[in-house]
C-alpha cells in the first residue's frame, strides 16, 4: 500500500516482488510516453511535491476501501521521460478479478484528472506545448 | 494574513516565478486573484481564462469560492493531466 513520485525510472519486476502476497487477482497498468507519429522526443512532467504525494496515498486508500484491495501500488514519475520509457504504474491485489480491474481503473481515472501533474510535450525539433486536458478524461469520473 | 502562492505549468510561465509570498485579507481564492492580476501584465496573462484554472488551499482541491480563512499555502494552475 504505497505511493511515490520519482524522477527515476521503475522496475516493473522489482515493484511486482511480494506485491500483493496471498491475493486471488493482481492487476497491473503502466502508461508509456507515445512516440505520437514520431514526432515527440519526450515528455516533461511537472507536479506539486507534497500534494501529490498525499493526493496518491489518498486515491489508493479509496479504491482499498471502496474494491476491498488487499494491496495497491502506485508509482509516478516527473521530470523528462523520453518516448517509449514507462511514466506510471498502478497495480491492486484482491480476492477477485473483478475488484483488482476495477481497482486499478478507478486508481487511473483519479490520476488523469485529480493527481497534480502537468504533461508538455517536447517534439523531436525542440518544440514545447503543454498537454490539453481531455474532456472524456473528466467525464470518466463520473461513472463512479 | 500571509499566504504563499504557488503557480505551477503554464500558469507559472506567464506569471514568471513559481511563488510569492503575498499579503492579503482576501476571503476566497476567486477574490485574491483580483488582487493578484493586479500585480502584473503575466499575472493578468495567467488569470485571463478562468475556466481553464484550478485551485488547491493548504494542497487540497478547492473551488475558488471556498473560504480563504487561515490559509497558508493556495496553489494555481490548469488542470491536470497525469497518468
Amino acid at each position: 500500500m504505497t505511493a511515490r513520485v520519482q524522477a527515476d525510472p521503475f522496475d516493473m519486476a522489482a515493484e511486482l516482488r511480494g506485491f500483493g502476497a496471498g491475493a486471488g487477482a493482481v492487476v497491473t497498468f503502466t502508461g508509456i510516453v507515445r512516440d505520437e507519429g514520431g514526432t515527440l522526443a519526450a515528455l516533461e512532467i511537472e507536479h506539486y511535491p507534497g500534494m501529490t504525494e498525499r493526493a496518491l496515498s489518498e486515491f489508493g486508500q479509496d479504491a482499498a476501501a471502496r474494491f476491498g484491495l488487499s494491496d495497491w501500488r502506485i508509482v509516478h514519475r516527473h521530470g523528462r521521460i523520453p518516448v517509449g520509457d514507462p511514466i506510471m504504474m498502478v497495480a491492486t491485489a484482491a480476492r477477485h478479478r473483478r475488484a483488482a480491474f476495477e481497482g486499478a481503473e478507478f486508481l487511473m481515472d483519479w490520476l488523469k484528472s485529480r493527481a497534480p501533474f502537468w504533461k508538455r510535450q517536447v517534439a523531436r525539433d525542440g518544440a514545447t506545448a503543454w498537454v490539453e486536458a481531455r474532456p472524456e478524461d473528466e467525464d470518466a469520473l463520473s461513472r463512479w | 494574513m500571509t499566504v504563499e502562492v504557488l503557480y505551477f505549468a503554464w500558469l507559472r510561465e506567464r506569471v514568471g516565478q513559481p511563488r510569492e509570498t503575498v499579503q492579503t485579507d482576501a476571503p476566497t481564492p476567486r477574490a485574491l486573484i483580483a488582487e493578484l492580476v493586479a500585480r502584473s501584465e503575466g499575472h493578468a496573462a495567467a488569470f485571463a481564462d478562468m475556466a481553464a484554472l484550478r485551485c488547491a488551499v493548504d494542497q487540497r482541491l478547492t473551488d475558488l469560492d471556498a473560504p480563504l480563512t487561515g490559509a497558508r499555502e493556495v496553489a494555481f494552475f490548469p488542470p491536470m493531466t497525469g497518468g
